[in-house]
């Protein structure tokens, strides 16, 4: 395996070939945005948020499915990106219901902190409102389409790591939303092992635990890493 | 088959066609038009009047005039009849023998046909698009034995990217590079994948295409299969074009039966099958990395790009996927050679192109022009320009181009300066608009569009969308103030930037080249404001 080297806000960085952009930056401790990539499971690039400038490349690239190049100068945090990425939160609050104060994940919501890391104190644009339902029919969880962000963060832990594929996205456009079974309710969904990773892997209140209130969604993501070592290297202590 | 049994099929299908073909098109436009009756009273009168001898009737594809369908044309003597209506069908069968046609008479002559030069559409209302021995007879696959006996794999490509033909489908990647990168890939199992797609409002021409000449097509990616080293092609064709579908099946299925498609073409070791797959409605499929994974039987969503189909494409093998009209143009480019073919067009926009001519245009149908004429010799000559008005803006690309404004119209018609000023090639959709079309309206119908048409998977895609088309709405209730304007801009720039595929890169275009050339009928929609420098202004 070679090595490729490369610029990220100024910062030399040496990283093996096949790192992302984003696995780079990490590396250097350059803070990049993110919201539907998780640590363990694929990236799809759909959040926009970790877009970069690439020198050479007209068009903004996501950090988490760039691979590096050698020689490579990349920008994180230009103006532009700085107010795109405002944009993209704004959007993301203005497209569902996300009350913060009455949410389980309250403090401990992704969107939240990604509000706060670039800076959104409003949103801009007019909010929806849309009519989503909530579907407690699980004995243990619960998915309340009104925080849902549709990062798919959920569909792919459950297809990637448990391998039941309990999730996926239904309609498309603005109608799109995250469906579980054959859309079924939750509860009803034999393939589901009540495993709990999409509660982990939820970044918003949208999937929770049933009896949590205001505040009180943690989350394992240990618990993740841990599979993911365990299965790839074999190394089964936690 | 070999290159003789392909000879003699073609002779003996000539030998037996009669001297007099009369042709009826039987594409979608005019079937609707009921030319499925014109072509059974024709049929009929011909038995009526015992010219059975000397003539035939022969259903044929889209000759192009669909404003005016049903078309029925008389070969060799090239009279063209108009809206023909199926009780003056016997006329026109009379007129052979002397007796006069009560059918509207068109004008051959006319620019709108003098004007093209066709490649693409060389076949297309000339041959019966059922039958194998017709396309043979008119010197159907010869290309493709061309290719395989005469050529060897990289000259096939080499002699494609001699050509400078570019990809059809909208965004003129040169063709040539594309097969060289594909048939370089290392890798056993390569794919050809043709998409037939077509989505743009307004536009038919790919349509058009597979159900007038289906076999040029399914030749074209046969010699593209030959190139690259593919033994498996797909035609993805929306759902929505039943008849294409049903000319396709048919072609394939008789390619196959002769030994053109299949094992061994033409007694060679060159294997190509093609199968069809069906689109089930979703504009995004036409991007290229949606397309695959729809044939992957996996939900139609686009994926980040690179890597490029070309390098992990269809079941992650290197995959080529072109146009259906990119595809069409091959079999002409093999027979005629890169040369004759580069000595068409402009210097960077090499061949013809199709356009589907709509909207308010007195001359309504599909024209193949030469690249490089310029916008005003297609709308104003050949399409007659607007009855009772005048041209104001012409729409081309569909929702990811733009509008281009009467003071443009002497631009040539090329990819790039198309481009230059805001709008773009596309698929080949052209919509006319006269002065009673409101611009704003117009961005607000392409967004609508693909407002409803994004995947959702990106949020400045899914939800910029959205606001978009909320903004404008806003704008046409009269709602909106400079500050709303300014935000609908600077949201355009930001999906156009940051949406992960073309469908979002390209969705604000509409609104964006009406703003530049347009802008005062954006200002004019703007509420005054109710406050100026902390005072009342409007009561």
């Amino acid at each position: 395996m070679s090595v490729k080297t490369l610029k990220i806000d100024g910062i030399d960085i040496a990283i093996e070939e096949g790192a992302t952009v984003l696995d780079a930056a990490r590396q250097a401790g350059v803070p990049i945005p993110t919201l539907c990539h998780l640590d363990g499971v694929g990236d799809i690039g759909a959040c926009r948020l970790c877009l970069v400038e690439v020198g050479g490349s007209r068009r903004l690239l996501p950090a988490c499915v760039t691979e590096v190049a050698e020689g490579m100068e990349v920008q994180t945090n230009t103006p532009k990106l700085q107010e795109y990425r405002r944009m993209t939160v704004e959007l993301l609050f203005s497209e569902g219901n996300h009350v913060c104060a009455v949410c389980v994940a309250n403090g401990h919501c992704e969107l939240q902190d990604v509000a706060i890391q670039v800076g959104m104190d409003h949103s801009r644009f007019t909010y929806r409102f849309p009519d989503r339902g909530v579907d407690v029919s699980h004995e243990q969880f619960g998915i309340d389409h009104n925080r849902c962000i549709l990062c798919t963060r959920c569909v792919r832990v459950c297809d990637e790591i448990e391998g039941a594929h309990v999730w996926d996205v239904a309609q498309r456009g603005a109608a799109c939303y995250i469906v579980s079974g054959l859309n079924q309710p939750w509860g009803e969904v034999d393939a589901c092992t009540s495993c709990g990773k999409c509660v982990d892997a939820c970044p918003t209140g949208a999937i929770f635990r049933k009896g949590s209130t205001t505040g009180e969604k943690e989350r394992d993501r240990a618990k993740l890493d841990f599979l993911v070592t365990a299965r790839e290297k074999h190394e089964w202590t936690r | 088959m070999d290159l003789t049994e392909l000879i003699d099929v073609a002779e003996a299908h000539r030998a037996k066609q009669k001297n007099i073909r009369i042709h009826c098109c039987t594409s979608t436009g005019c079937r609707a038009a009921s030319a499925l009756e014109v072509l059974k009273n024709l049929k009929t009168a011909v038995e009526d009047e015992a010219l059975g001898e000397n003539v035939e009737v022969v259903g044929v594809g889209c000759m192009g005039f669909c404003g005016r369908g049903p078309l029925v044309q008389i070969d060799p003597d090239d009279a063209l009849y108009e809206e023909v209506k199926p009780e003056e069908a016997a006329s026109i069968i009379g007129s052979l023998k002397g007796g006069t046609a009560t059918a509207l008479k068109g004008d051959v002559q006319h620019p709108f046909f003098a004007r093209q030069v066709k490649i693409v559409r060389q076949h297309s209302g000339k041959v019966d698009p059922e039958s194998i021995e017709d396309y043979i007879a008119a010197g159907g696959y010869r290309s493709l034995y061309k290719a395989i006996y005469e050529l060897s794999p990289p000259e096939v490509v080499d002699e494609i990217t001699r050509s400078g033909l570019r990809g059809r489908g909208g965004g003129g990647y040169p063709t040539g590079l594309k097969w060289a990168t594909v048939a370089k890939m290392p890798g056993d199992q390569k794919y050809v994948i043709c998409n037939g797609d077509e989505g743009d409002p307004g536009a038919f021409m790919d349509r058009s295409v597979l159900e007038s000449d289906p076999h040029l097509v399914l030749e074209g990616m046969a010699i593209a299969g030959y190139a690259i080293g593919a033994n498996h092609g797909f035609i993805y064709v929306r759902a929505e074009y039943p008849l294409a579908i049903q000319r396709l099946q048919k072609a394939i299925q008789q390619a196959k039966k002769y030994g053109l498609l299949g094992s061994q073409i033409f007694e060679s070791p060159f294997d190509f099958k093609v199968d069809i797959r069906i689109g089930a409605g979703a504009f995004v499929c036409g991007e290229e990395t949606a397309l695959i994974q729809s044939i992957e039987g996996g939900r139609g969503n686009p994926r980040p790009r690179p890597p490029y189909p070309a390098q992990a494409g269809l079941w992650k093998c290197p995959t080529l996927i072109n146009n259906v009209e990119t595809f069409a143009n091959i079999s002409a480019i093999i027979r005629e050679g890169a040369d004759w073919y580069a000595g068409i067009g402009t210097e960077k926009s090499k061949g013809t192109k199709i356009f589907a001519l709509t909207g308010k245009i007195r001359n309504n149908g599909l024209i193949e022009v030469p690249m490089g004429i310029t916008l005003r010799e297609i709308v104003e000559e050949m399409g007659g320009g607007v009855p009772d008005g005048e041209v104001k803006a012409v729409q081309t690309g569909g929702p990811s181009g733009g509008c281009i404004p009467a003071s443009l119209l002497d631009t040539p018609v090329d990819y790039d300066s198309l481009v230059a000023i805001g709008s773009m090639m596309g698929s080949g959709g052209m919509v006319v608009m006269d002065q009673d079309t409101n611009m704003v309206e117009v961005a607000q119908f392409y967004m609508e569009f693909c407002r409803g048409e994004t995947c959702g998977k990106c949020i400045p895609c899914r939800t910029g969308t959205v606001q978009l088309y909320a903004l404008l709405t806003k704008l046409l209730k009269r709602q909106a103030t400079q500050a709303d304007l300014d935000k609908l801009e600077a949201l355009c720039h930001m999906v156009q930037e940051t949406s992960l595929c073309g469908l979002g890169m390209s969705a604000p275009n509409p609104i964006l080249s009406t703003l530049r050339y347009f802008n005062q009928e954006y200002t004019e929609l703007l509420q005054a404001p109710k406050y100026l420098n902390g005072k009342v202004a409007v009561e």
